[in-house]
C-alpha cells in the first residue's frame, strides 16, 4: 500500500520551497521504487516550521520541518516514511503544543485535507452545514446565523446576522452575496489559508447564505495579490458545479445559486464594502455615500451581502452544529472564534484559532516564542495597518472587541504585527499617513487632502522641527481624519498614527524637548 | 467660445490617446496586430459579463504585460462607455499599467509586517542592485520594479514576488541569487 505524504501548497510554504521539496520527495520515491502517494494539503498554520511535510502513519501524521530539498535524500535514509528519527522530526502533528492549544473551527480542515477534492472534504463533515440548510426556510438559517453570535470578521464585527436578515426581508427580483476576499491588511493571512486549504467551506458558505436571504448570484472579489487562491477558489467552484452542489438546482432542492471569483487589481479602498462594489461594476473604487446600506441597495442597486471570507467560511459549522454550538465559545459580547494572525518579528509566526479571550501576551509569548530577534517586543500593531500601536502595558489585553475599542485599539481582522525595540514608531506613524495617501480614493477631502499634509507633519516631526506647532497640528488633522472621513481608510488613520504618538512620545520628539527644556 | 474651442483643440493634442499612433510607429505590424487580437478576443468572450470592464482589462494585461492606449476606444465601444471613463478606471487600480513591463516584474511587499523583519533595507538594497526606483524599468529592459502593500505572506517576513513565483524570509544575498539566475536565463 502506498505511504501519503503531505506536501503543503499554501503559498507561503511555496515562499520557502514546498514545491521543490514536493518534486524532490517524489523524484528520490521514483529512485528507490517505493510508491507514495503526495498530497498537496494547506498549511497547518506552523509558519515557522514551513515546509512542514508530513506522513500518514498508523499512530497519525508525523511531521517533519522545516524541510528544504537538500534534506529529502537524509529523510528517507531516516525512513521518514515510516516516522523514522530525524534532526526535523516533531512528532505527531496533532500533539504540537502551538496546534493542540487551538480551537479549530472554521480551520477544522485546513492543512489537513487535500484542498480540491471534493470526497475528502465530505469525508471531513463538509457541506453538512448545507444539506441542514436546504431542509430550513430561509428565516430559520439566518436566525442560526443570528443565533451564534457571528460578528464581521473583516473588521467592522458587525453582526452577521443582522445583516443578512436586512436582506432577506428586502422584496427585490435578485440579490447578491458578496465575499470579500480583498485582505489588504498587513499582517493579516487567514482569509487567503482557507482559500487556499480549503475553498469548498467557503464556497458551500456562501450557497447557505444564498438560500437564507435568497440570492442566487455569488461574487468573490479576490484580491490581484493571490493569484494561487484564485486557481484554488477556481477548482473548487468547478468541482461544486459538477456535482450539482452549484448551479440552477443544488442538490435536487430547486434552489439555484452561481458563484464567480472576480480579480481586484492592487487598490486597497476596495476592502471597503462600497468601493469594492463599484469594482465589481466596473468602475473606479469610489467609495459610495451610505445610506443607502448595501443590504438594502447594493450591487447593481440590489440588495446584497457583503461578508468577509472568514465570517462565510464559519458560516458551513454554525449550520452543521447549530449556532449555539458556535456561540458558546468566546466571551462577552465576541462569541465562537478568531483566526489570529501572527506576524513581523515574532518567532512562531502563524495561525492560531481560538475563543475570543486569549490576551495578546499569551499569543506573543506562550504561543509566538517572543521575538525573532530576541531583543524585547516594544509595540504591537493590531488589526492591520488602521489598526492601533499597542505598548507592552496593554499587552494583557482580552482579545475582545470591546476590550480593544474600550483603550482606542482595533481587534479588526485579527493580526497581530509585532515589532522589537529597535523600531522607530514615528517612522511607522508617518508611513500610515504614507499608505493612506498611495490609497485613498480621492472622494472626500479629509482623507485624499488629509493624508498628504499628514505626510508632510510627520516629516516635520521626524525632524524635530517646530514640535510645539507642530504635535498639536498633526492632532487637529487626525481629529478632521476621524471625523470627516466618508469611510474607515481616512476614518481609522488616526488609529496608529495617534496611539503611536500617545503610547511612544520619546519617539516624536518628546526626548529632545525634554533635553531643551 | 473662441477660448473654449482653442482649450478643446489643445486638450485633444495633449490627449494621451492622440499620441498613440506616433507612439507605436516603432512596433512592427505582427505585434501590432497581435495585441488588437488579445483585445478583441478579450472583448468578445466578456463583454456580456456584468460589470466586465476590469475582467477585460485583466485579459488583456495578462495577454500582452500592459493595457496598450490604442485598445482603450475599442473596449469602451463595446462597453458603452467613454475613452476617459476607461483610462479613469485603468488610472485608478495600482496593478493596471499602461507601459509594456521588463521581462521580469518584482514586486516588494513595503507593509508593516515585512517592516518588521527589515524590508526597508532589502528595499534599498533590490533599488541598488537593479539601478532602479519604484514603478520604473531597467534600461536593458529585463526587470520592472513595483511596491505591493502586502502579499499575505507576513509569516515569513520580508517577501517578494517574482511574475508568478513568490518568496518569503528574503534576505540580500538570497535576492542577489535569485536575480543572478533570472539574468543567466534571459
Amino acid at each position: 500500500m502506498s505511504i501519503t505524504v503531505y506536501v503543503p501548497n499554501d503559498s507561503c510554504a511555496v515562499a520557502m520551497g514546498a514545491d521543490q521539496v514536493a518534486a524532490a520527495i517524489s523524484e528520490q520515491a521514483r529512485n528507490r521504487g517505493l510508491e507514495i502517494d503526495i498530497v498537496r494539503n494547506g498549511s497547518r498554520g506552523l509558519y515557522w516550521l514551513e515546509p512542514m511535510i508530513e506522513v500518514a502513519t498508523p499512530a497519525g501524521r508525523v511531521a517533519y520541518g522545516p524541510v528544504q530539498k537538500n534534506d529529502v535524500e537524509g529523510l528517507f535514509e531516516a525512513d521518514f516514511l515510516n516516522g523514522g528519527a530525524h534532526a526535523l522530526h516533531l512528532g505527531l502533528t496533532e500533539e504540537m503544543d502551538y496546534f493542540k492549544r487551538q480551537q479549530r473551527l472554521t480551520f477544522a480542515r485546513v492543512g489537513i485535507t487535500d484542498p480540491i477534492s471534493l470526497d475528502d472534504y465530505i469525508k471531513h463533515d463538509g457541506y453538512r452545514g448545507l444539506k441542514n440548510a436546504l431542509a430550513m426556510n430561509s428565516a430559520d438559517i439566518v436566525k442560526h446565523v443570528t443565533d451564534s453570535g457571528l460578528r464581521g470578521r473583516g473588521g467592522a464585527a458587525f453582526p452577521t446576522g443582522i445583516k443578512w436578515n436586512t436582506v432577506l426581508n428586502t422584496p427585490a427580483d435578485q440579490k447578491y452575496i458578496i465575499c470579500n476576499a480583498d485582505e489588504g491588511d498587513s499582517g493579516t493571512f487567514s482569509d487567503r489559508m482557507i482559500m487556499e486549504g480549503d475553498p469548498f467551506v467557503l464556497v458551500e458558505g456562501m450557497t447557505i447564505a444564498g438560500l437564507g436571504v435568497g440570492a442566487t448570484q455569488g461574487y468573490i472579489y479576490l484580491r490581484v495579490e493571490y493569484p494561487h487562491a484564485e486557481k484554488m477558489l477556481n477548482a473548487a467552484i468547478a468541482a461544486a458545479y459538477e456535482a450539482g452542489y452549484l448551479g440552477d438546482n443544488i442538490l435536487g432542492s430547486g434552489h439555484a445559486f452561481h458563484l464567480e471569483v472576480r480579480i481586484g487589481a492592487g487598490a486597497y479602498v476596495c476592502g471597503e464594502e462600497t468601493s469594492l462594489m463599484e469594482s465589481l461594476e466596473g468602475k473606479r473604487g469610489l467609495v459610495r455615500f451610505k445610506p443607502p446600506l448595501p443590504a438594502i441597495s447594493g450591487l447593481f442597486g440590489k440588495p446584497t451581502v457583503v461578508n468577509n471570507v472568514i465570517s462565510l467560511a464559519s458560516v458551513p459549522i454554525i449550520l452543521d452544529k447549530g449556532g449555539d454550538y458556535y456561540r458558546d465559545f468566546g466571551m462577552g459580547r465576541s462569541r465562537g472564534t478568531l483566526p489570529i494572525q501572527l506576524s513581523g518579528n515574532i518567532k512562531r509566526p502563524g495561525l492560531v484559532e481560538s475563543a475570543f479571550g486569549l490576551t495578546l501576551r499569551e499569543l506573543l509569548y506562550d504561543f509566538g516564542g517572543g521575538s525573532a530577534s530576541g531583543r524585547p517586543i516594544r509595540a504591537v500593531q493590531v488589526g492591520g495597518p488602521l489598526g492601533s500601536y499597542m505598548p507592552e502595558s496593554q499587552f494583557d489585553t482580552p482579545l475582545d472587541y470591546e476590550a480593544f475599542s474600550a483603550i482606542w485599539a482595533v481587534l479588526g481582522h485579527g493580526g497581530i504585527v509585532a515589532f522589537d525595540d529597535t523600531v522607530n514608531i514615528a517612522e511607522m506613524a508617518r508611513y500610515s499617513m504614507e499608505f493612506c495617501a498611495i490609497e485613498s480614493c480621492g472622494k472626500c477631502t479629509p482623507c485624499r487632502i488629509g493624508s498628504t499634509r499628514g505626510t508632510e507633519v510627520m516629516d516635520a516631526i521626524i525632524k524635530g522641527d517646530n514640535l510645539n506647532k507642530n504635535i498639536p497640528l498633526l492632532r487637529d488633522l487626525c481629529d478632521t481624519l476621524l471625523n470627516g472621513s466618508l469611510c474607515a481608510l481616512g476614518g481609522m488613520t488616526p488609529y496608529p498614527v495617534l496611539s503611536a504618538l500617545n503610547h511612544f512620545p520619546e519617539d516624536f520628539g518628546a526626548q529632545d524637548k525634554a533635553n531643551a527644556a | 467660445m473662441c477660448f473654449l474651442h482653442a482649450y478643446l483643440k489643445y486638450a485633444i493634442l495633449r490627449h494621451p490617446y492622440s499620441e498613440t499612433k506616433e507612439q507605436h510607429s516603432e512596433t512592427n505590424m505582427t505585434d501590432l496586430n497581435g495585441r488588437q487580437e488579445a483585445v478583441r478576443n478579450a472583448i468578445a468572450s466578456l463583454k456580456d459579463k456584468p460589470g466586465a470592464l476590469l475582467p477585460i482589462l485583466h485579459s488583456v494585461q495578462d495577454t500582452i504585460g500592459y493595457i496598450p492606449a490604442d485598445s482603450i476606444p475599442d473596449i469602451a465601444r463595446a462597453l458603452n462607455l467613454s475613452r476617459a471613463e476607461v483610462h479613469g478606471v485603468i488610472s485608478f487600480y495600482h496593478y493596471f499599467r499602461d507601459t509594456p513591463p521588463g521581462k521580469h516584474t518584482l514586486h516588494v511587499c513595503r507593509a508593516e509586517s515585512c517592516q518588521a523583519m527589515g524590508s526597508k533595507q532589502l528595499e534599498s538594497h533590490i533599488k541598488n542592485r537593479l539601478g532602479i526606483d519604484y514603478h520604473e524599468t531597467t534600461a536593458d529592459g529585463k526587470f520592472s520594479l513595483e511596491p505591493v502593500y502586502c502579499l499575505g505572506l507576513c509569516a515569513r517576513s520580508p517577501s517578494l514576488q517574482i511574475d508568478d513565483a513568490v518568496y518569503g524570509r528574503v534576505t540580500e544575498e538570497r535576492f542577489d541569487a535569485i536575480v543572478n539566475e533570472l539574468e543567466a536565463s534571459l
